[in-house]
């Protein structure tokens, strides 16, 4: 059996996530990061940011909800019960912070199979109120007996 | 750091509840990270922890060798393997590969449970 590829290329509509400050608190406690900037305003300022600044990793948070749509998409064609999240990639660039309303746009960027596995690529961007890109995410899932 | 150098290690031992809080923090709520009965019925150990959790901790491992400025991190990519659970301590290892790059991998014993992992740091001193 083969994997279905028609989907490569197809984009799903933008996902929008307003960034709260005891959001990013409570995302910098889950992870157990203890830097002050993700916390406390004033030392967010005094370290350069315009607010109270996400950990890299709240990427997660606020484009989550831009990638799900593609993972339950029927044209996509992910078996979800033998899926497994099995590559990450995040690159970043303009820091996130309190207030800061994200937009996220999500891509399939790519289908093959391996082995016996399917590997669905999506790649999603995620630009903020300025229209400057924030993070760009490559998720990686992979489905057992395709 | 030089080439070949090794980052400080990052030791995290999560109590019983790292999942419950990442889910809650992350909006990831899917039952084998937070219901150990309904993971042992799909044929997993016990509740396992989240593999972006894991990731998180690379990213602060990778972060601390620029005194964990947000801005450090420029590009982080990772292959998830071993699953990781609860109540175990995770060891986060990595060595400078040439400047500004390191690999790294999180580890509880001898399961790896994230590989490959390649960090790109930016440079944010003046």
């Amino acid at each position: 059996m083969a994997v279905k590829t028609e989907a490569v290329g197809k984009a799903y509509p933008p996902f929008e996530y307003e960034v709260g400050k005891e959001k990013i608190a409570e995302y910098a406690r889950a992870i157990g990061a203890e830097n002050p900037v993700h916390f406390d305003r004033e030392a967010a300022r005094e370290a350069g940011f315009r607010d109270v600044v996400a950990p890299p990793m709240f990427a997660v948070v606020y484009s989550a909800g831009s990638v799900a749509p593609g993972i339950f998409d029927p044209d996509v064609g992910i078996d979800f019960a033998r899926m497994v999240h099995g590559g990450q990639e995040f690159v970043w660039d303009e820091p996130v912070v309190s207030g800061d309303v994200i937009s996220t746009t999500t891509t399939v960027k790519d289908i093959s199979e391996k082995g016996g596995k399917g590997f669905y690529v999506f790649e999603s961007v995620s630009t903020n109120q300025d229209g400057a890109e924030v993070v760009r995410g490559t998720w990686t899932n992979i489905v057992r007996g395709v | 750091m030089k080439p070949g150098d090794d980052i400080p290690e990052l030791k995290v031992t999560p109590d019983r509840y790292p999942p419950h809080r990442y889910a809650g923090a992350s909006g990831d709520f899917n039952p084998i990270h937070i219901d150990t009965e309904f993971a042992q019925q799909v044929g997993l150990p016990r509740n396992i922890l989240h593999g972006l959790y894991s990731m998180a901790l690379v990213a602060r491992a990778a972060a601390a060798t620029a005194d964990g400025d947000p801005r450090a991190l420029k590009r982080l990519s990772v292959q998830f393997r071993g699953m990781g659970v609860p109540e175990e301590e995770i060891t986060v290892t990595g060595t400078v590969r040439e400047d500004g790059v390191l690999d790294l991998e999180a580890a509880q014993g001898e399961n790896r449970i994230i590989r490959n992992a390649e960090a790109e740091i930016r440079s944010t001193s003046p």
